[in-house]
């Protein structure tokens, strides 16, 4: 049972002090730490989103930063086209988002192991080269956002503590979500496939039809994190899309704990502090960042969460 | 005569120049326990796999309750009511004995499509998956991880996650593979009990075991069935001894 605390007391550390945030800075008159966890908190909500097919499906997608920019573009370009309205920007976000993971996941449940890893990292890198092409929203220069979405008085987004409560809903909302499917019917399928594909078919649950909803929640949610992201930066630009952003991601979950319900945010939140002050020390932070992860990984199996359910049993 | 439960007919598998199965036909019917033996080789596999579904015959018939069911892949036929254990132990092996039963009857209780509610509390899926536990004396190991149930465990957990499907017909194959001497007793004891509720087909080399419990038997050779009929009739087979020849005393000897 102590093991349980241990863990538990930081999930709840972690997560109030994620809602008490904005009152600090309010106090301190920090402004720059507002900004910096709106923006972690968005990862974490793209985290979240991977651990489901990650952690829980067993489906190592490496290009998950796709929906980041394809959320991310389809607020950018309506807002380009002259619809500000978030009413229509984030259904659009989501829905594209939605149809992308669709396709791409019909296409890449075919193959496993490191072929799915490589066709859905294509297929990441194909969205990049799309929105690079992209002439009238910016190209490779990317896509400055004038207006951010706007919800007609129901919330500010140019607010920075509404848009940070937003944000921290949405992020609340998704791993609600989250803990609701992997606990659901649908949830212990998609893991029992993650587990032993071949039984499972032998008892009768088709694998792909399963493994194909869950990266289409999966992606969905991501969608919403790159529509949260492009209104967080005021810009959207192919580099978001760029298969090293997937691989943060990968990092973030697999540092906090992969499979683990809080690991993806434990993770965002220490990978991107870390990634923040370390390159305030040195130009050179990624040098420091790198050895760093590999002994997390190395030592710490399980992640953060793994370890800190390791220290609670002593 | 009455339409068996599981009829093939003429099924042939090759591999490149071998083939695995030729022209195999035989019926199960309806209650029956039918063992399938035959030495290393034989083609037993082979001809569990094509009527599971892992793997499909280049021609003949498979029909389960006179439905063709061919090329039906494994999780339409586990709907029809034909449910397998492996031979080498599949189970999902992070869950606990009770998860893998109740997942085996979620599969046959309704949609699967459901995202909210916790499956785990379940009470139908969680009498079921208890019931098929009790049934195979594992009842309290239920809340154990199968990572931590011993091997011998683990193929009663197979039969438990076979039944709580509510087959028809059950495919076994090699349940006693690996047992010690006393749980091979208990698992034929147990099948003696299971066989009075389900049709059996059983591929098994422990030859004891399969004259005990089968009412029929058929020998497959080189991918042939070289003889069919009641132990009895099998044991006295010149074509089963002289295939046999090294095990013939196996035969012979018991029950």
């Amino acid at each position: 049972m102590k093991a349980f605390t241990v863990s538990k007391a930081v999930t709840v550390l972690l997560l109030a002090g994620l809602v008490l945030l904005p009152l600090y800075s309010q106090l301190s008159g920090d402004i720059f730490i507002l900004t910096l966890f709106t923006r972690i908190i968005i990862l974490a909500l793209a985290a979240a989103s991977l651990n489901l097919i990650m952690g829980f499906g067993g489906m190592m997608s490496f290009g998950h930063a796709a929906y980041l920019g394809i959320g991310g573009y389809a607020v950018g370009m309506l807002a380009q086209e002259g619809v500000g309205s978030g009413f229509i920007q984030f259904p659009v976000a989501l829905a594209a988002s939605a149809i992308f993971a669709l396709v791409i996941g019909a296409l890449s449940l075919r193959t496993r192991g490191v072929y799915f890893i490589m066709i859905t990292l294509a297929f990441a890198q194909m969205a990049y080269y799309v929105a690079s092409g992209l002439a009238r929203y910016g190209g490779d220069d990317g896509l400055t956002i004038y207006k951010r979405s706007d919800f007609s008085g129901l919330i500010d987004l140019g607010n920075r503590v509404e848009f940070f409560y937003l944000c921290l809903a949405c992020l609340f909302g998704g791993i609600f979500l989250i803990w609701r499917i992997v606990n659901s019917r649908f949830g212990l399928v998609v893991q029992g496939l993650r587990s032993n594909e071949q039984r499972m078919q032998a008892i009768g649950f088709p694998a792909k039809r399963y493994q194909l909803v869950c990266f289409v929640i999966s992606g969905t949610m991501c969608g919403l994190a790159g529509a949260l992201l492009a209104n967080n930066t005021d810009f959207v630009s192919p580099a978001v899309m760029y298969w090293t952003r997937s691989g943060d991601l990968m990092v973030m979950v697999i540092l906090g704990g992969m499979g683990t319900l809080i690991g993806p945010v434990m993770g965002a939140v220490v990978f991107l502090l870390l990634e923040e002050f370390l390159s305030q020390i040195t130009e050179y932070w990624a040098l420091i960042m790198g050895p760093l992860l590999l002994l997390i990984v190395l030592f710490g199996r399980g992640g953060i969460m793994g370890m800190l359910g390791r220290a609670g049993r002593g | 005569m009455a339409e068996p439960l599981l009829r093939v007919e003429k099924l042939v598998r090759r591999f490149g120049g071998i083939i695995a199965t030729d022209n195999v036909s035989l019926d199960v019917a309806a209650g029956e326990l039918h063992a399938i033996i035959g030495p290393n080789g034989a083609g037993k596999t082979t001809l569990i796999s094509q009527l599971t579904g892992h793997l499909s015959p280049h021609s003949g018939s498979v029909l389960l309750g006179g439905r063709d069911i061919t090329y039906l892949p494994a999780y339409r036929r586990c709907a029809l009511g034909l449910a397998r254990s492996f031979q080498i132990t599949s189970l999902l092996l992070d869950f606990t004995a009770a998860d893998n039963v109740a997942l085996a009857a979620q599969a046959h209780a309704g949609t699967s499509f459901r995202f909210f509610a916790n499956a785990r509390k379940e009470r139908g899926l969680r009498d079921a998956a208890h019931a098929a536990l009790d049934r195979v004396g594992l009842g309290h190991r239920a809340d154990v991880v199968v990572n931590r149930l011993s091997h011998g465990e683990r193929r009663e957990l197979e039969l438990a996650v076979a039944l709580a499907s509510r087959p028809k017909l059950l495919l076994l194959d090699e349940p006693m593979a690996g047992l010690g001497v006393t749980e091979s007793q208990r698992m034929v004891k147990l099948l003696q009990e299971l066989r009075k509720e389900v049709s059996i087909v059983l591929v098994e080399h422990d030859m004891p075991a399969v004259f005990a419990l089968a009412d029929r038997i058929s020998v497959l050779v080189y991918g042939r069935v070289i003889a069919s009929g009641d132990p009895a009739a099998i044991r006295q087979n010149e074509d089963v001894k002289r295939a046999y020849l090294g095990d013939q005393h196996v035969v012979t000897h018991h029950g």
